[in-house]
């Protein structure tokens, strides 16, 4: 199993990096885990541009002038875990809701009329409310809708996410929120989410369940982002490794305002996280790189084609927020509020295709 | 004229549709590039919606429909997705892709050969893309198909022909049409490739992210055929010694004229 590396020396080995550490970095095809170091580094800070041109430039290449789109899915918002940090942890006084087969239909075809083709399932972490069977039972009832259909909800077993699998579900992502140990145990109080070690091991056991695609990613805002970068570079050298007939992407959630009304406990600037995001696709030129509506519109607009490859449009993050848009208990407010079609239209004017369709059910749908 | 599976095509330059900035763009470029055999990817369009944006820029009378399996990881998924194509299509041509791993994307040998036999029976016209391996590309034609598409370099890498060595020897022993696919990053590339005897050759990325991708077909149209008239009209041996282009004639039979 992927033993992450101790994250004291992590944080020490983004210190350490030179200029010439950087340089060299820069001018390397194939970067290694010092290299990404390196890019992380303090010392990288003063060549952001040039970092940015090498992410372009590789970005073009592997995936050429165009950006896919998906959009969310809150199931529900029930959550078994108290996590500091989240909307949905179980102490916050949050209406609560889990939405039914027939609601998520509905909330499903309204995102199909939008024309989204890739939606991704979002739910807390409450067994009791979601579960393998209501998975199930949802991805059966869409997946003649979309063309991919991802989750994002608490880690299972090998066995369930097969028959996750089998039912239509393409893509797992599951975050480890830190890297750092010793913060996780501080921020994740109780509930099943406070075992770090199968937290950690939830990308293997996706993988080894033969999804197709698996995410990864930190919650930017706990510990130093520059070695939760590191860590991740680790964890998908390790994955790449393991699983090679695997697609993997790494998303970067920035902190949100949430209620419970948890302040950040790094501030992670727009200048950190495009080095965080141009020092990853230079370390990885074929990983899919995420930003979803967490961040601003202005942001997004001048990342584009810069290295990310997926945004997520016109999202809503309460259950049952498409269809009422007086939902309440969001996991976190958005910071891009444009609709799919708004969104198209700036990524076209900006020279690039918005891409709503890039996989078909036929892949793994054998009946 | 080429033929594949009796059907000829006058331009030798094959087109992929994908990694374009819009279908219109793309649509530029293929007119531009007078190709007519254009693939596309089955994941990236909706056959069966008749107002599918890559579909209805593509005016598809003009060209012979390639779609490709791109995104398959086994034969399995291969079968299943060209039958999709071809029920909602009404083409048999397939472009036949099993890439396993999703990051150099190298075709898996074992799955292709396994996916073409099945799908020849199944009355497909299969072109495979495969690694430039030309007992692979033997036991290919043996299974029946209609050309192979040996790699130059791996996808989207724009290196050239960099199997120039194996690509040679394919060519030289294929009886079905050789297309080289992939890698192929600058019209010289293709020059190259169809200098050395290719059939044709299959061009996607070089031109959609060139900065005039329009211009960059047109530029590739004219390599192509650059290449082929050189194949043709035969090409020079390459030598290590330098010889005179205009040897002094006489000289030699002058010299050894004292032989019988």
């Amino acid at each position: 199993m992927f033993q992450s590396p101790n994250f004291q020396t992590l944080s020490s080995e983004i210190i350490t990096p030179t200029a010439t550490d950087v340089e060299r970095a820069l001018d390397k095809d194939r970067l290694q885990l010092h290299d990404l170091a390196a890019l992380l580094s303090p010392a990288a800070e003063p060549y952001l541009q040039q970092m940015a041109v090498r992410s372009a430039n590789i970005t073009l290449k592997r995936f050429g002038r165009t950006t896919q789109l998906y959009a969310p899915i809150y199931l529900s918002n029930y959550c078994t875990n108290r996590c500091a940090y989240c909307g949905f942890s179980a102490d916050n006084l949050i209406k609560r809701k889990c939405l039914t087969l027939e609601e998520v239909e509905k909330e499903a075809a309204i995102l199909h009329d939008r024309g989204f083709q890739h939606i991704l399932l979002v739910s807390g972490e409450a067994e009791s409310a979601v579960d393998v069977e209501y998975m199930e039972a949802v991805a059966l009832r869409l997946r003649n809708k979309f063309a991919a259909v991802s989750i994002e909800i608490q880690p299972m077993s090998t066995e369930h996410y097969m028959r996750l699998f089998e039912a239509g579900i393409t893509a797992v992502a599951v975050y480890q929120e830190t890297y750092d140990r010793d913060l996780y145990k501080q921020v994740h109080l109780s509930g099943k989410k406070s075992d770090y070690d199968y937290r950690l091991e939830t990308p293997a056991r996706v993988a080894q369940a033969g999804m197709r695609e698996v995410g990864i990613g930190a919650l930017l805002g706990l510990a130093d982002w520059r070695a939760e970068g590191l860590a991740i570079g680790h964890h998908l050298n390790w994955l790449r490794k393991e699983f090679w007939s695997t697609a993997f992407t790494v998303s970067f959630p920035r902190m949100r305002p949430a209620a419970g009304e948890f302040e950040p406990l790094q501030l992670v600037s727009e200048r950190n996280l495009s080095q965080l995001i141009f020092a990853l696709r230079l370390f990885d030129q074929d990983v899919g790189l995420i930003v979803s509506t967490r961040e601003e519109e202005r942001y997004r607009n001048g990342m584009l084609g810069l290295g990310p490859t997926r945004y997520s449009a016109g999202s809503c993050t309460a259950p049952g927020g498409y269809g009422d848009s007086d939902s309440e208990g969001e996991q976190f407010s958005v910071g891009d509020h444009r609709s799919l079609d708004e969104v198209c239209t700036m990524i076209r004017n900006k020279g690039f295709d918005p891409v709503c369709k890039d996989w078909d059910r036929e892949f793994q749908i054998s009946n | 004229m080429l033929t594949i599976a009796g059907t000829e095509f006058r331009s030798r330059l094959f087109l992929g549709t994908g990694k374009f900035s819009s279908p219109s763009v793309m649509a530029e470029a293929i007119a531009a590039s007078d190709c007519q055999m254009v693939t596309v990817a089955l994941r990236r369009v909706n056959l069966d919606d008749p107002d599918d944006d890559i579909m209805k820029a593509l005016g598809l009378h003009d060209y012979t429909f390639l779609p490709n399996t791109s995104g398959a990881r086994d034969a399995k998924e291969a079968i299943r997705l060209a039958h999709l194509a071809r029920a909602a299509s009404g083409s048999s041509w397939l472009k036949l892709e099993v890439t396993p791993d999703p990051r150099t994307l190298l075709p898996d040998p074992v799955e292709t050969l396994l996916a073409t036999e099945q799908l020849v029976k199944d009355g497909f016209i299969v072109l495979p893309y495969m690694n430039a391996d030309p007992i692979l590309a033997l036991r290919l034609q043996d299974a029946g198909a209609a050309a192979v598409m040996p790699l130059g370099a791996p996808i989207g890498t724009n290196q050239g022909v960099l199997t120039d060595f194996q690509v040679e020897i394919i060519i030289e022993q294929a009886k079905v049409p050789v297309v080289v696919d992939a890698g192929i990053g600058a019209p010289s590339h293709a020059a190259y490739a169809m200098e050395m005897g290719a059939d044709a050759v299959l061009v996607n990325t070089a031109i959609s992210v060139a900065g005039d991708p329009i211009a960059m077909a047109a530029a590739f149209a004219k390599a192509v055929e650059a290449g082929r008239t050189a194949f043709v009209a035969g090409m020079g041996q390459k030598s290590k010694q330098a010889s005179a282009s205009s040897p002094e004639s006489g000289m030699l039979s002058s010299d050894l004229g004292f032989l019988n």
